[in-house]
């Protein structure tokens, strides 16, 4: 028996923070006290706070410890887990109450709101150990299904749950499954699409990371009911930490025989396959991912047929999400009511976001649907950093858009997003502030894809490229009239002569900034100038003479010695020098330097 | 995996490997004083003792914890027992032995160990 449990998170924002350090020191310190035996270090997956990483928890008191080096380890050692005393001083400031106890990290304001269904695990278990996912009814809803249900019956659980793909289509899993189910074959196939492209987002990395046993429950549970005994996780090679677990995890599985042949005993045959992809967007697609898997370069094909009736190797293929995967143990076990109980009308359970952006609790969260924009942001994400003013939120990726400020009150679901220009996706989440320029946002977006374009459909490859170039001269001060509409009309153009998604939501951060902040366009071209003040070109810095008081810091700063004047007169900037960086408004003391 | 027993097996197991992580208010908490005062007067071996006991006895809701000087120093090793809705009972003078029978006794079947208490040897 171990009388305490140190959870440390070994997610990639906590890896990359030294999270593994922290792991090797509190070894050796618990080595040196002796204590090896009575306390249990435990790497987890990403607890959702990364902003405040490496963090860890110690149980049974529930402490939760933030921004922890490894020169805290002895000190924690020595006075919490040698003499029961909590070091004060490394507790997650809102986890202390008024009257210096301490509460659960269960009742902060960034977990309150939280309901955890597809991260149920994620930071609770050691992802790399089997028996500890058994111990949370691991695998349980997989033996439910192989010995009390019928591949209908369990088709017809998840079409009653009203779950909806969770990769951004939002499509219903159950119909997709019972597609795949008519159609007979000698084989079928399931596969997972953990081939997560969207910049800032990390909501699947983090699933396989923290708990990747639920992915490979859940596929067996889809195998069973479309009938399919292979499956294949196409997930990116750059994810190093979530490859190697789901290599343990699909190991350790098929030694207790969870994978492999006649699982419990009911003739069913199912194991499971990596494929890893070499980082290019187009393969999130579908019949782009299936491509690959097969060993085919990652291009789209026309749908139909669809991969439920001809997918990979021809065969009747279902494709989900992790997340989706993630939800369908919870709902074997607890029932189709139990989910349809969480959520808006259309869209039911839960959703997983990355918090990005200009916020201060970055990291990962997951709230019912129907939750506000302004909760998200301003009670879970704990409102925008560096006390800026919110301006947007960009939801989905580079096929998605921007939800203004007038809009923080609308109840985040997949056709409340979609009405009001944006999508769900994957489920990045970047919040803006009034620091950010929304043609600069687009342009940023654009640039993504003209490189992930697989340049298989001319309106993609060459019309992105030149919505690019129009978006770099408006940026650059170039903009003349009549740029914006023809901004608009290759959008429109693009997304209709497009073959797969990639193509047609393209243009989506164009249109959507341009539908909600036009007036910042038609000032970039008419006048010649950046609302925001992020874009170089269009940005001047000058000394308000009468304020300077001739100090010199801004000289004596400048990286370029672009500033002259003499001390105790008024400074000047030398515009064919200046390269914009803002260090002489960020060094005076006066406020004598004007930007704009 | 030939059957669910043989995962309700595992399962079982795991579980208590796990409890501690399960913030609850049920849990009955052992607490070990641990001070300078208590390892001197060895309380090393009697929180060893309650440990390997509640592993063997296989027991779930109940947590060890050290803590520190309670200001009872000449009757260290003292150890505390606190189950919810009952009242505090403290142990005093202890050793292996009688850790092994306080655990048998109290958390097992409910009985306090009456001659080990505070109260019997404070007289």
């Amino acid at each position: 028996m171990f009388r305490s449990n140190v959870l440390v998170c070994g997610g990639t924002g906590c890896s990359s923070s030294n999270s593994e350090q922290i792991i090797n020191r509190l070894k050796e310190e618990l080595e040196a006290k002796g204590l090896e035996k009575e306390i249990n270090v435990v790497r987890t997956g990403c607890f959702g706070l990364c902003a405040l990483g490496p963090v860890m928890v110690v149980y049974p008191e529930g402490a939760f410890y933030s921004m922890v080096t490894p020169d805290d380890i002895p000190e924690i050692v020595e006075e919490h887990l040698l003499k029961g005393r909590i070091v004060k001083r490394l507790l997650y400031q809102e986890t202390v109450s008024d009257d210096d106890t301490i509460h659960s990290l269960t009742d902060t304001p960034f977990y309150k709101k939280q309901v955890r269904i597809a991260l149920r695990h994620c930071g609770v278990i050691n992802p790399e150990i089997i028996e500890e996912y058994i111990a949370l009814d691991g695998y349980a809803a997989l033996g439910k299904v192989l010995t009390e249900m019928t591949p209908e019956q369990v088709i017809q659980t998840i079409k009653d749950s009203g779950l909806r793909g969770r990769g951004g289509g939002g499509f219903p899993t159950g119909v997709k499954w019972g597609l795949a189910a008519q159609n007979h074959a000698d084989q079928k196939y399931v596969c997972c699409n953990a081939d997560e492209g969207d910049p800032g987002a990390f909501m699947d990395r983090s699933v396989l990371e923290g708990d990747p046993h639920s992915v490979l429950e859940a596929m067996a549970i889809a195998g069973y009911a479309i009938g399919a005994s292979q499956g294949y996780i196409y997930i990116r090679a750059e994810y190093p930490i979530a490859v190697q677990r789901l290599k343990i995890a699909i190991k350790q599985a098929r030694e207790l025989g969870l994978l492999g042949k006649d699982i419990f005993g009911s003739g069913f045959d199912f194991d499971i396959e990596l494929r890893l992809g070499a980082g290019a967007f187009v393969c999130g697609e579908e019949t782009s991912l299936l491509a690959s898997i097969e060993g085919r370069r990652g291009e789209p094909k026309p749908r139909p047929p669809y991969p439920a009736v001809k997918g990979l190797f021809g065969k009747p293929t279902i494709l989900n999400n992790v997340e989706t995967y993630a939800n369908i143990a919870p709902i074997i076990l607890k029932g189709a009511d139990w989910f349809r109980s969480i959520g808006t009308e259309r869209s039911k359970g839960t959703k997983v976001f990355a918090l990005g952006g200009k916020i201060k609790h970055t990291g990962l969260v997951e709230v019912p649907m129907g939750t506000t924009l302004r909760e998200i942001v301003e009670e879970i994400g704990g409102g925008v950093s560096d006390g800026g003013t919110f301006k947007a939120a960009q939801t989905g990726g580079p096929s998605g858009g921007c939800i203004p400020a007038r809009f923080l009150d609308v109840e985040i679901d997949y056709d409340n997003l979609i009405e009001i220009g944006s999508m769900m996706g994957s489920g990045g989440l970047i919040v803006m502030d009034q620091t950010t320029c929304m043609v600069d946002i687009a342009k940023f977006f654009l640039n993504f894809t003209v490189d992930e374009s697989c340049g298989k459909c001319t309106a993609c490859r060459v019309g992105t490229k030149r919505l690019l170039e129009i978006l770099e001269k408006i940026t650059s001060g170039n903009g003349e009239k009549g740029d914006i509409e023809r901004l608009e009309e290759l959008s429109y153009y693009i997304k209709e002569n497009s073959l797969c998604a990639l193509g047609q939501t393209a243009p989506n951060p164009v249109l959507s900034t341009l539908q909600y902040f036009r007036d910042e366009y038609v000032a970039h071209v008419e006048e010649h100038r950046c609302p925001a003040g992020a874009c170089k070109d269009l940005t001047r810095y000058t000394i308000i003479t009468d304020t300077c008081r001739g100090c010199t810091l801004c000289a004596r700063n400048c990286p370029v010695g672009a500033i002259s004047g003499a001390v105790k007169e008024p400074h000047l900037i030398d515009q064919s020098k200046c390269i914009k960086c803002g260090v002489c408004m960020e060094k005076c003391k006066f406020d004598a330097i004007l930007k704009g | 995996m030939k059957s669910l027993a043989e995962l309700q097996a595992i399962r079982e197991k795991a579980r208590q490997q796990i409890s501690v992580r399960e913030e609850s208010d049920d849990n009955i908490r052992v607490l070990v004083g641990m001070a300078t005062c208590g390892i001197a007067a060895g309380a090393r071996p009697v929180l060893t003792a309650i440990m390997d006991e509640i592993s063997k006895r296989g027991l779930k809701n109940v947590t060890v914890t050290q803590t520190g000087c309670i200001g009872i120093c000449q009757f260290e090793p003292v150890v505390e027992v606190v189950a919810p809705g009952e009242n505090k009972v403290t142990y005093v003078k202890m050793t292996a032995e009688k850790a092994v029978r306080m655990v048998n006794d109290h958390l097992v079947n409910g009985n306090v160990v009456s001659e080990y208490t505070i109260g019997a040897n404070a007289k």
